[in-house]
């Protein structure tokens, strides 16, 4: 295949049909995706940045085969994976967070051979590249321990193996880092920057609820939300959208749990986004507004509700910024559990 | 970082073969990695057919049928393995995990069944030999053992018949999802008293003990007694040889199906997104 482009969707679309029982009003079926439209070009490593049902894996399980779109187009290194489904399992490879896959009983490296055997790799071959990865990866010397006997970190270290020991041209990591500690989750991201740097011909698509993983690892982000690509570039392009606007953070006294509190302070003029986080003893603001003077509209809106400021700070637009500004609400303010069903 | 060279893989038959072993291997290991199963699997087993031996020995039955027993109760360890580890199998694939990993892999499913078969058979082989030597040393049971190439053959083929049904069975199971227990509940005793486990399947009458043969063990059994044991040549439901013809039409039967099913499950699935659903 000659196509630059590592994966292509065009028009994808998935509609589930809801099983089991419901009430008769309930829907009979749940929209994963409405329609989306990407392009990641090799070398390229790509982010789906979405609260949890946004459709990101969705996306990433039509592409790797496990599911069909109810319409539109997607492509693997220019073949289509409906219809050259062989072809493209060749070619891919996919790590999820939180996987518990593998047999209990195996040691870590008999577990990575029999994949490694799945992937067509002779014996010599599969045994030379295990070794390799376990040392790249750092737990060579744990390579006799029972996968029973693995902590969550060197479990995923070798999920994470598995997923590279096939060569593969394109890769899928679905919240790869989803359970990990600090250092473990730091490792991870480094093996994906390294690998990415050794093999610049390679594409790697990359979910993930972490905005800050995104922003270090990203090429190129795309925002996702309720089954529609809502903006899509790189972190610096979409940081940058948001330059114009002042984006502040504010330490306040608590201003209680009141119903649609950010409704009432984006109310006020020159407010575009807020976020509002209670923390112990005081409450959190993270607010993006369309100029610096309207923060003195929003202090006296706050003083009126009997909310005094602690601290305030002026800073620097994160992807986090770019995400409420263009989906309206935090990351980890979900309000459906769309993905449940396997969406 | 270390630089990784590119792989050259393999594909086609070579592919299969490769697959075929590396899904047995977990199965295999697990016979000197949990050595429960000797206890488990083996010896309380051995209880229920020496129970069965005991009720032959009050009655005075002919010397033969404790080796019937001890041939059966061998065999059982069999079903027990297609019923509860290979027909669940791949439902518990799809609950760990692994099952999306099996199918998003260039590997053949097929291959993969294939596999989990041999490594079962492999596996029980060593549960029946415990049950089938220790019963035959307690009770000193005699075999006649003139035609071994063809008890050989009559095993070979009833595995095949076997564990093709188990394979068949993977696909049923998977679709089925949680209703799993409540099938393999529900095969298990009516076909240990149809399959003659315990006696010659004759004893039932042409017609049960006909419909009784579309389960492999059926005739397998009744074959191995046939040539194990002769004091009796009119015990056996039919002659050895077209139980054999019979045993290889119902391998290909079900190993076919078991590879029908399996494609059309996984369209299914891909359809409906069944195969990566998780209940947990």
């Amino acid at each position: 295949m000659t196509t630059s482009s590592a994966i292509e969707v065009q028009q994808l679309r998935r509609v589930y049909k809801l099983r089991g029982p419901k009430r008769k009003d309930a829907p009979r079926e749940l929209v994963a995706l409405e329609s989306v439209d990407l392009e990641v070009k090799r070398g390229e490593l790509f982010g789906l940045l979405g609260p949890n049902g946004a459709g990101k894996t969705t996306i990433i399980k039509i592409l790797a085969t496990l599911l069909l779109p109810t319409s539109g187009i997607a492509r693997v290194e220019g073949l289509d994976v409906t219809q050259h489904v062989q072809a493209v399992r060749e070619r891919i490879s996919m790590v999820s967070g939180g996987e518990t896959s593998g047999f209990g009983l195996l040691t870590i490296e008999e577990n990575l051979w029999m994949f490694a055997r799945f992937y067509g790799l002779d014996n010599a071959t599969a045994r030379q590249r295990i070794d390799a990865l376990l040392k790249i990866v750092g737990i060579y010397e744990r390579r006799t321990a029972k996968i029973s006997d693995l902590s969550t970190g060197l479990r995923q270290k070798m999920n994470f193996i598995r997923g590279f020991i096939s060569d593969p041209r394109v890769v899928f990591l679905d919240e790869p880092t989803l359970g990990l500690d600090v250092t473990a989750a730091r490792e991870v991201r480094g093996f994906v920057k390294q690998w990415m740097s050794d093999h610049p011909e390679r594409a790697l698509l990359l979910t993930s609820h972490y905005m800050s993983e995104i922003d270090e690892l990203c090429d190129r982000v795309a925002i996702v939300d309720t089954g529609k690509v809502l903006a899509c570039d790189t972190p610096a392009a979409l940081k940058k959208r948001l330059q114009r606007e002042a984006v502040f953070q504010l330490k306040v006294s608590p201003i209680g749990p009141r119903p649609n509190r950010e409704a009432m302070i984006e109310a006020v003029p020159g407010v575009r986004q807020v976020t509002v986080t209670e923390q112990d003893g005081y409450s959190e603001l993270n607010l993006i507004l369309e100029a610096e003077d309207a923060l003195g509209g929003v202090l006296s809106h706050l003083n009126g509700r009997g909310s005094g400021l602690i601290a305030l700070e002026k800073r620097e637009p994160t992807l986090e910024d770019v995400f409420i500004s263009i989906v309206g609400r935090r990351l980890d303010q979900d309000t459906t559990q769309r993905e449940e069903n396997g969406a | 970082m270390m630089q990784l060279q590119p792989v050259e893989r393999q594909t086609g038959w070579r592919l299969f073969w490769n697959t075929i072993w590396a899904r047995a291997y977990p199965r295999l290991i697990g016979t000197f990695r949990e050595r429960s199963w000797f206890f488990f699997e083996a010896l309380l087993p051995v209880l229920s057919t020496v129970s069965y031996i005991y009720v032959y020995q009050a009655i005075n039955a002919p010397e033969d049928y404790i080796g019937f027993v001890v041939i059966g109760g061998s065999m059982a360890a069999f079903w027990l393995n297609v019923l509860w580890s290979m027909g669940s199998q791949l439902y518990w694939d799809k609950d760990d995990g692994n099952l999306q990993l099996f199918v998003l892999s260039p590997a053949p499913l097929m291959a993969i069944l294939l596999g989990m078969a041999i490594g079962g058979v492999i596996m029980t082989l060593s549960r029946a030999l415990v049950i089938f030597v220790v019963c035959s040393l307690l009770f000193q049971v005699e075999y006649q053992t003139g035609s071994l190439w063809l008890l050989v053959i009559v095993f070979v083929v009833t595995m095949a018949a076997l564990y093709g049904m188990g394979m068949m069975f993977s696909s049923v199971f998977l679709a089925a999802g949680r209703e799993v227990w409540h099938f393999a509940n529900l095969l298990q005793e009516p076909i240990y008293l149809v399959s003659g486990f315990m006696f010659p399947v004759k004893a039932l009458g042409f017609w049960v003990a006909s419909a009784a043969s579309l389960i492999p063990l059926t005739l397998g059994l009744d074959a191995m007694r046939q040539l194990l044991f002769t004091s009796d040549p009119t015990i056996g439901f039919l002659p050895v040889g077209v139980e054999i013809l019979i045993l290889c039409v119902l391998a290909v039967f079900f190993i076919a199906g078991a590879a029908w099913m399996l494609a059309k499950l996984e369209e299914i699935g891909r359809r409906d997104g069944r195969l990566i659903e998780r209940r947990r």
